[in-house]
């Protein structure tokens, strides 16, 4: 087993590492003059120089990234004398727009990010989970159609348009949700949980349809295999072929993509965050882009990348725990 | 490990089916895929069921079991010692499948459920008809069955997944899972069809020791005429769906009498045929099968 | 789930609209067996009710895409056209009018703010929703089918290098990066760059199946007996193997274009798709966030044309899928 992990968490560092070099090369390589970018809107031509001068953007490409990746391990000062800056490990990035180290930036708005992707989870896990299950034991009822229609709907329907039709059906018309402010959950429960309510259901829906027709298709699958004609046959209770010999293998498979699913969006959920204003790591990434705020742009595409990487390595270790058929080929 | 099955009181048949039919509806009409099939055991006896891939032979192990596909109908009567088990209420007939009657399917790599030991599905067998067995007894007789089947080190083997053995170590597995519950009767569909040549004689063996040990009955589905011959007492031939011909192995085999079954036999290449065209079973119709029949000389 | 433990999913489509940063599953079984009768795909095709309605929306947007100048002549109005009569200033540029100024005038009413058509804005976005989305499509397809053929018939090295590709383009953060991307690029060839984009991080997936149905169709006796007859390599990955994979790659190339639509409707969202003043409906409905709770219809009408298409690409991939399984005995 540990010489398994050692290869996935190596093979995960080089995607990191490459991840990295080609953002790099995207902001640095590819833009025509990457100091006034991230200068902003407010610029002069002595911050540009000191842009310039602050992040080393004279100097050589590979040194360049060098000094990049070893600031994400070691920290690292930009600038000299009086105006230098310091950005402390893990660096990775300063934003000079905002005067703050990308880090920070990151790690205010993470704990709003992760609110959004734990409880747009639950609603999406139970909701696809038993829609499925529903489904598959009714097949070709009339209830699994109506559920299929539901699901192709709802991977079909945009986040922000859904969003947006949320927003005015229950906070306009209906006024069943407040409008959307800021407050703390110890200020403010019912506000609170009021706005993060439509961000939940809006990031749930297409998980939500794509998890309940995968699991659909898992336990039918699942339901025709010869080992559960067996299991019958040995005169077993329904139930407990249900139980032992069917849902353990058709929902193994959904809940590792789960753990896929929920890395990823814990790297912030960009279109959800934008049309609810609510800021988290996504909002900030997109109102980075709009500001051309290419550290911070940079530092979330790590970050994401960061986490899509563990996360595929905790869903394949997890395999390897649940399914033997692959825990033996693993050692 | 010996039973007493095999002395019974009076001649009452072990398995006695009668007219049993199983119906798909398809598109064009309701097709049996079984049709007034007449089946007889005896306790301890051991009947093989021969023919073609379609002929209706699996169906048939399925039908007994009541195990047929939710699609299809089953009608006529199928009586084990005696207790009627078409129309029989799904509780009662739990209790009979598995206990009373076990089954072996053709391929054991996918009929054994690889997220469990071996050792958990015999012991879930032998505990879904052994109320109030714990966990460590029901353990004992898992290895028990291992060791009956001759799988070596049962002991650490009842921990070990299906993939972690061969193929003719799972067929063992999945024989030993069925005799736990010490059944009357064992429905084996195409046992050693999965196999290769060596193994399978090895399997046959196997069931030929369990036949003599303890008297369990046997009901052997095969395509391959050479596996029937060695193991049953009877034979019945099928062909879509319908019986062609019945009786002793030995008569079948000397005096066929349905020209299927001539078919059939002449299609087995002999060490004594002098050489020349392989003749195979001719598709179509068995008036169709006749007329090839009588150009090669077969029929009067 | 026919394919091997690590192989967590059929198929995957980056789509913005269903997912932020990660994406969700596409469709790998149907519900509802179709039967598939006599006559073939088609036929079967032609039966089913959800099929027909999603090809026919189909369609008509893409009736309505190539006919757009033909279209506003008629309407007579263009995309780029301000009509401030339509419009009043008094109420910050709102439209005149219920449902968003619509009217024999502005069929489909006018934007707030600007007093530009929406209809026009709408037939020209349909454009370029259906344009790029089939572009990167074929680009997909293209590149997919080959390299998946390639990594699964060739095997070794080439399906090593193939495979490690595949991997690392799987996991990358594909939508910030293709943020990042298109932030970072000058706005000239909009278009083609984000064919390309979305298309770099798309191909993978159908690569994927290719590659492994190639794999199993290759040990196959045909493959072996043509072998035997001398056909070189190619010649047997394009006659031999390509022509079993059609049913495969024509359902995973009509599910793929929902995604793509999402996924350019989402970039033209966030601002870094297609450049204004050229429509696009995403970017329409970025601008309609401003104005939803007092003008909905600014957004109500490119928000259910786009949701429309993507239903009806998807529920023509599903059924499409549906019947073929149907008909290979699955």
């Amino acid at each position: 087993m540990p010489r398994f992990l050692l290869t996935r968490i190596s093979s995960g560092l080089v995607v990191l590492l490459l991840v990295c070099l080609f953002t790099f090369v995207v902001f640095f390589a590819l833009s025509p003059d990457p100091a006034v970018q991230i200068c902003g809107k407010n610029c002069t031509p002595e911050l540009i120089d000191q842009i310039r001068g602050n992040l080393g953007l004279d100097q050589p490409f590979w040194t360049q990234f060098f000094l990049f990746v070893a600031g994400i391990f070691a920290g690292r000062t930009y600038g000299d004398g009086a105006a230098a800056v310091e950005c402390a490990a893990p660096c990775l990035g300063y934003s000079f727009q905002s005067s703050q180290a990308v880090w920070d930036m990151i790690v205010q708005r993470l704990p709003v990010s992760a609110t959004i992707a734990v409880g747009a989870a639950v609603l999406w896990l139970l909701a696809g989970l038993v829609g499925g299950l529903l489904s598959a034991v009714k097949e070709d009822t009339f209830l699994d159609r109506f559920t299929t229609g539901l699901t192709l709907t709802g991977m079909s329907i945009p986040n922000y348009v859904l969003a947006l039709v949320l927003q005015y059906v229950l906070v306009v018309r209906l006024q069943w949700l407040p409008f959307p402010q800021a407050v703390r959950f110890a200020d403010d429960p019912v506000q609170w949980f009021g706005n993060f309510v439509m961000p939940w259901i809006v990031l749930a829906v297409g998980y939500a349809a794509a998890y309940t027709r995968l699991t659909r298709a898992n336990v039918l699958d699942v339901l025709r295999e010869n080992y559960v004609r067996t299991a019958y046959a040995k005169g077993l209770p329904q139930a407990l072929v249900w139980r032992r010999h069917a849902l353990r293998p058709a929902l193994t498979p959904v809940v590792t993509i789960f753990g896929m699913d929920f890395a990823g969006l814990l790297g912030g959920a960009l279109i959800t965050e934008t049309v609810f204003g609510i800021n988290g790591v996504g909002k900030m990434a997109a109102d980075s882009i709009a500001r051309n705020d290419q550290p911070v742009i940079m530092g979330v595409t790590l970050l994401a990348g960061f986490l899509v990487v563990v996360g595929n390595i905790v869903v394949d270790v997890v395999y390897t725990a649940i399914d033997p058929r692959v825990r033996v080929n693993a050692r | 490990m010996t039973t007493t099955r095999s002395t019974t009181t009076g001649t009452e048949a072990l398995l006695r089916v009668r007219d049993l039919t199983v119906t798909f509806a398809t598109p064009r009409g309701p097709l049996d895929a079984v049709r007034s099939l007449d089946l007889d055991l005896e306790p301890g006896g051991a009947l093989g069921i021969v023919g073609e891939s379609g002929s209706g032979k699996s169906m048939t192990s399925l039908a007994i079991m009541g195990l047929q596909p939710r699609a299809a109908r089953r009608t006529g009567s199928v009586r084990l010692r005696g207790r009627e088990l078409v129309g029989m209420s799904q509780a009662d007939l739990r209790r009979v499948r598995g206990d009373r009657i076990a089954m072996v399917f053709q391929d054991p790599l996918s009929s054994l459920n690889p997220y469990y030991t071996v050792g958990l599905q015999i012991e879930e067998a032998y505990r879904a008809h052994r109320p109030g067995v714990t966990r460590r007894a029901a353990r004992k007789v898992a290895v028990a069955a291992l060791e009956r089947v001759h799988i070596r080190d049962a002991a650490v083997r009842v921990d070990h997944y299906p993939h972690q053995f061969s193929g003719g170590m799972r067929q063992r597995v999945m024989i030993a899972m069925a005799l736990s519950t010490e059944p009357e009767l064992l429905i084996a569909d195409e046992p050693t069809t999965a196999l290769d040549v060596t193994v399978q004689a090895q399997i046959l063996d196997l069931l030929q020791e369990i036949r003599r040990e303890t008297g369990t009955g046997l009901v052997l589905i095969t395509h391959d005429l050479a596996v029937v011959s060695e193991i049953t007492d009877h034979i019945v031939v099928m062909k879509d769906g319908v019986c062609v011909e019945r009786g002793a192995v030995e008569q079948i085999f000397t005096e066929p009498q349905h020209p299927y079954t001539r078919a059939l036999l002449d299609a087995v290449p002999r060490i004594d045929d002098e050489i020349g065209a392989l003749r195979a079973v001719a598709p179509g119709s068995p008036a169709a099968r006749e007329n090839a029949a009588r150009e090669n000389g077969d029929l009067a | 789930m026919t394919s091997s433990p690590t192989d967590l999913t059929g198929t995957k489509t980056v789509a913005a609209g269903t997912g932020d940063t990660a994406e969700a599953p596409a469709a790998t079984q149907a519900a509802g067996a179709l039967r598939a009768g006599a006559g073939g795909t088609w036929q079967a095709l032609r039966r089913d009710t959800g099929a027909m309605l999603g090809l026919g929306y189909i369609v008509l947007i893409s009736l309505v895409a190539v006919l757009a100048p033909v279209l506003t002549a008629i309407s007579g109005w263009n995309p780029y056209e301000f009509d401030q009569s339509a419009i009043d200033p008094n109420l910050g540029g709102m439209p005149i009018g219920p449902w968003g100024g619509m009217g024999a005038e502005h069929w489909l009413g006018v934007e707030p703010g600007s007093g530009r058509d929406i209809f026009a804005r709408i037939v020209y976005g349909a454009r370029v929703s259906m344009g790029i989305a089939l572009s990167a499509t074929a680009l997909t397809t293209v590149l997919g089918v080959s390299l998946g053929l390639v990594a699964g018939y060739f095997g070794g090295r080439v399906d090593l290098v193939v495979s490690r590709v595949m991997d690392f383009l799987m996991a990358f953060p594909a939508l910030i990066f293709m943020i990042a991307v298109l932030s970072a690029l000058p706005a000239s060839n909009r278009s083609a760059l984000l064919v390309v984009v979305i298309s770099v991080f798309g191909w993978p997936y159908l690569a994927r199946i290719v590659r492994g149905q190639t794999m199993s169709l290759a040990q196959r006796e045909f493959v072996e007996a043509a072998r035997a007859a001398g056909a070189s390599g190619t010649r047997i990955v394009f006659r031999e193997i390509l022509p079993n994979l059609r049913s495969t790659i024509i359902v995973m190339a009509t599910l793929a274009v929902p995604g793509y639509i999402g996924t350019e409707a989402g970039l033209s969202f966030l601002g870094v798709g297609v450049v204004p003043p050229a429509p696009s409906w995403g970017q329409m409905i970025a601008a309609s966030v401003k104005w939803y709770a007092v003008d909905p219809a600014y957004f109500v009408v490119p928000g259910t044309c786009l949701f429309l298409l993507v239903l009806s690409f998807t529920v023509l991939g599903d059924r499409l899928s549906a019947v073929v399984d149907a008909q290979e005995g699955r």
